[in-house]
C-alpha cells in the first residue's frame, strides 16, 4: 500500500520549508481575515516569522522585549479583553521559561491564547542545547485546557495556525527552524484532534508527529521492500490525542512505534503509552532523544547522532515485532 | 470629598473588616494581615471609585479590577460580597470544597473575578495586558491593580513595569500595599533592598503617589488623582498596617498566612465594633 495520495505527494518531490514559515504564512492570512488577531514576541519577531505579520498590521503588534513571563500574562489580559493574542518565541523559553503563567495566566483561567514555540527539537542546530527544547511537549501536555499541536510541515503549521485562532482556549504550537521536506498539500486536511492515517498497513502501526512524520513515511519505504507493511499515522495534535483512530490501528496491527523530536520522556512516546497501557496493551517502541541533552551542530547530522532517522525506526519496527 | 461619603466609606471598611475575620476564622486558614490592611482600599475602589455594576460584572466598559497579591482575596470577596456581587452567606464557603470562593482567585468562578493569582507576579502582566487592549480598541475605562511589597520580589513584576509604561498605559492604576511584611518575616530583614522604593517606580517612569493606605480620605484622593494621569501608569504606594483594626494582628507578620481561633475571632470582631 503506498501512500495515500490525497494526503501527501510522492516523498521524494517534496520542497522544503521550515514549519516556522508555515506558521508565518498563517498568521499572516489570519492578520487579514480576523481582525482580532494580534502578535506578542519577545524580542524575537524575525526568528519566529512574527515580523511578517508586523508589517502588514504593525498596530496589532506588540513588542515585549526580553520577558517571556510577562509576554504570557499580556497575552491573558489582551484575550480577556477580546482579542486572539499569538504569543510568540522559542519553545525553550516559550513554554520553556513561562510554564508557570501559562499555567495560572492563561491555562487556570482558560484564556484564549495561542502559544507559538519556534525552534523546537534538536533541529534547532547550531545553537545548542540551552536552544534545543525537547522537553515542551511534556510539559504543556500536562496542563488542563491546553491543546498541543506539533504541525508535520510548513503546510500544516499553516492550518494549525488558522484552525486554532478558531478554537476557543489555550493552544500550543510546536514549530521548527530546519528546513525540511514538505510533503502534505493544499488540500490534505487538517483538524485539531483528528489524527491521519497517511499510509495504511497491517504489521506495526508508527505513530509520529512533527519533522518525523517524514521520516516514518520514508522507514515505511524501507519496510515494505522487506516484506513489512506498515502503517503511518501522523499524530500532529498530541492533545487531544485522535484515541480512536489510535486504538483502531493497534488493534488490527497489534504492535507500534512512536517517533518524535522529544524527550523520550513525557511526549509523545508518553501520551501513546498512556492511551494504549489503559485501553489496548500492545509492544511499542520509542523513536525520541533518549533522556540526554542534545549539543551543536548541523541539524541532519545531529538528526543521525540522535537517533531520528528513517532507519532508526526502522530498526524500532523490528524490536517491537521481535518482542 | 465630603465628609459624609467620608464616614460612609469607613463604616463599610468595617464592615468588611468584620466579614474578612468571620470568613478567616470559619476558613481555618488564609491571610488576615494583608486582608484587613488593604480593607480600606478595597472599600474605596468597589464603593466608590470603580465603574462597575455587579449586574453586569461582562459590561465591556467596566472599569477591571485586578488583584495580583491574589492570597488577600478574603478582602476582595468581602468587598464584592457587600456590592452585590453574590450573597454574605457564600462568604463561609471560603478555602472549602465544592466552594466558588478559592483559596486564591479563579478567573470567572464569580462573575467580576477578572483574574487568576496568587503566584506572585502574575497580575500586573495581566493588567498591563487588558489595559494595552482597552488602548487599542480606544476604551476609556481604567484598570486599578493591586499588589504588594513581597509580591514585588519577583521579576515579572519589573519586566510588567518596562511593558507598562513603553506602551504609555495611563490607564493602569497600581495600588501597592506597603505593609512591610512577609511570610518569613519583615520585609526590612528578608529583602532589605525593595528600598529605596518611590525612586524605584519613577525610575521606571511610573507616577508615583504615597499616601497612608488607612486614610480613607487620602485612598481617594490619590485614586481621583490618578485617572488624570497623562503618558504613564501611577503607583499609589499605600503604606498600610498589617492586621489593621485588631490591635493584636497589627504589625505582627505572624498574622500573614496564620487565622485566629474562635475566642480570638470574638475578640477582634469586638473590636471592629461587632
Amino acid at each position: 500500500m503506498k501512500i495515500n495520495p490525497t494526503l501527501a505527494k510522492e516523498l521524494k518531490k517534496a520542497d522544503k520549508e521550515a514549519s516556522r514559515d508555515g506558521f508565518g504564512k498563517g498568521l499572516l492570512k489570519l492578520g487579514k481575515t480576523n481582525k482580532n488577531v494580534v502578535a506578542l514576541t519577545a524580542d524575537l519577531a524575525d526568528s519566529t516569522r512574527v515580523e511578517w505579520f508586523k508589517k502588514e498590521f504593525p498596530d496589532r503588534f506588540i513588542e515585549c522585549g526580553v520577558s517571556e513571563q510577562n509576554m504570557a500574562g499580556v497575552a491573558a489580559g489582551l484575550a480577556f479583553t477580546g482579542k486572539i493574542p499569538f504569543a510568540c518565541s522559542f519553545s525553550a523559553f516559550n513554554p520553556g521559561r513561562n510554564w508557570e503563567q501559562i499555567r495560572v495566566s492563561i491555562a487556570y483561567s482558560n484564556a484564549n491564547v495561542k502559544i507559538l514555540g519556534s525552534h523546537a527539537g534538536i533541529t534547532t542546530g547550531e545553537d545548542g542545547a540551552t536552544h534545543q527544547a525537547l522537553e515542551d511537549i511534556a510539559t504543556t501536555r500536562c496542563i488542563p485546557n491546553m491543546i498541543v499541536i506539533v504541525p508535520a510541515d510548513s503546510l500544516e503549521a499553516t492550518k494549525a495556525t488558522i484552525e486554532a485562532a478558531k478554537t476557543n482556549g489555550p493552544v500550543y504550537i510546536r514549530v521548527s527552524r530546519a528546513k525540511v521536506p514538505m510533503f502534505t498539500t493544499e488540500k490534505t486536511p487538517f483538524k485539531i484532534g483528528k489524527a491521519q492515517i497517511f499510509r495504511e498497513g497491517k504489521d506495526i502501526t508508527i505513530i509520529a508527529c512533527g519533522i518525523m512524520t517524514y521520516q516514518a513515511l520514508l522507514a515505511a519505504e524501507i519496510l515494505e521492500k522487506e516484506g513489512i507493511d506498515a502503517e503511518v499515522i501522523n499524530c500532529h495534535t498530541i492533545k487531544p490525542l485522535d484515541k480512536a483512530e489510535i486504538i483502531k490501528s493497534v488493534k488490527k496491527t497489534k504492535a507500534a512505534v512512536t517517533a518524535e523530536e522529544h524527550q523520550v520522556n513525557g511526549g509523545l512516546f508518553g501520551a501513546i503509552s498512556e492511551l494504549l497501557s489503559s485501553n489496548n496493551p500492545v509492544p511499542i517502541e520509542p523513536v525520541a532523544v533518549m533522556d540526554t541533552f542534545g549539543e551543536s551542530g548541523p541539524a541532519d547530522e545531529l538528526m543521525k547522532k540522535y537517533g531520528l532517522l528513517a532507519d532508526d525506526i526502522v530498526k524500532a519496527v523490528k524490536k517491537v515485532l521481535g518482542r | 470629598m465630603e465628609n459624609k461619603v467620608v464616614d460612609l466609606l469607613k463604616e463599610k471598611a468595617r464592615q468588611i473588616r468584620r466579614d474578612i475575620v468571620t470568613m478567616l476564622a470559619e476558613a481555618g486558614s488564609g491571610h488576615p494581615a494583608g486582608s484587613l490592611g488593604m480593607a480600606d482600599v478595597f472599600t474605596a475602589l468597589y464603593f466608590n471609585v470603580i465603574n462597575h455594576n455587579p449586574k453586569k460584572p461582562a459590561d465591556p466598559n467596566r472599569d477591571r479590577l485586578i488583584l495580583s497579591c491574589g492570597h488577600i482575596c478574603p478582602a476582595q470577596y468581602a468587598a464584592m460580597a457587600n456590592a452585590g456581587y453574590f450573597q454574605k452567606k457564600e462568604l463561609m464557603t471560603l478555602r472549602k470544597i465544592n466552594s466558588r470562593l478559592q483559596g486564591h482567585p479563579h478567573r470567572n468562578s464569580i462573575p467580576g473575578i477578572e483574574n487568576s493569582s496568587g503566584p506572585l507576579g502574575q497580575g500586573l502582566s495581566v493588567a498591563a495586558g487588558i489595559a494595552k487592549a482597552l488602548k487599542m480598541d480606544n476604551n476609556k475605562a481604567r484598570v486599578y491593580c493591586i499588589t504588594s511589597d513581597g509580591e514585588n520580589e519577583e521579576g515579572q513584576a519589573w519586566e510588567s513595569y518596562l511593558f507598562a509604561a513603553k506602551n504609555k498605559l495611563d490607564n493602569i492604576t497600581y495600588i501597592l500595599d506597603r505593609n512591610h511584611i512577609q511570610i518569613d518575616g519583615p520585609t526590612d530583614d528578608v529583602m532589605p533592598s525593595l528600598e529605596p522604593m518611590k525612586e524605584k517606580y519613577e525610575a521606571f517612569n511610573l507616577n508615583v503617589i504615597e499616601i497612608d493606605g488607612n486614610d480613607m480620605r487620602q485612598i481617594l484622593d490619590a485614586l481621583e488623582k490618578s485617572k488624570t494621569a497623562k503618558g504613564n501608569p501611577t503607583m499609589i504606594i499605600a503604606h498600610t498596617i498589617p492586621g489593621k483594626g485588631v490591635s493584636f494582628f497589627e504589625n505582627d507578620y505572624k498574622w500573614h498566612g496564620k487565622t485566629p481561633d474562635k475566642e480570638l475571632a470574638e475578640k477582634a470582631l469586638k473590636e471592629l465594633g461587632a
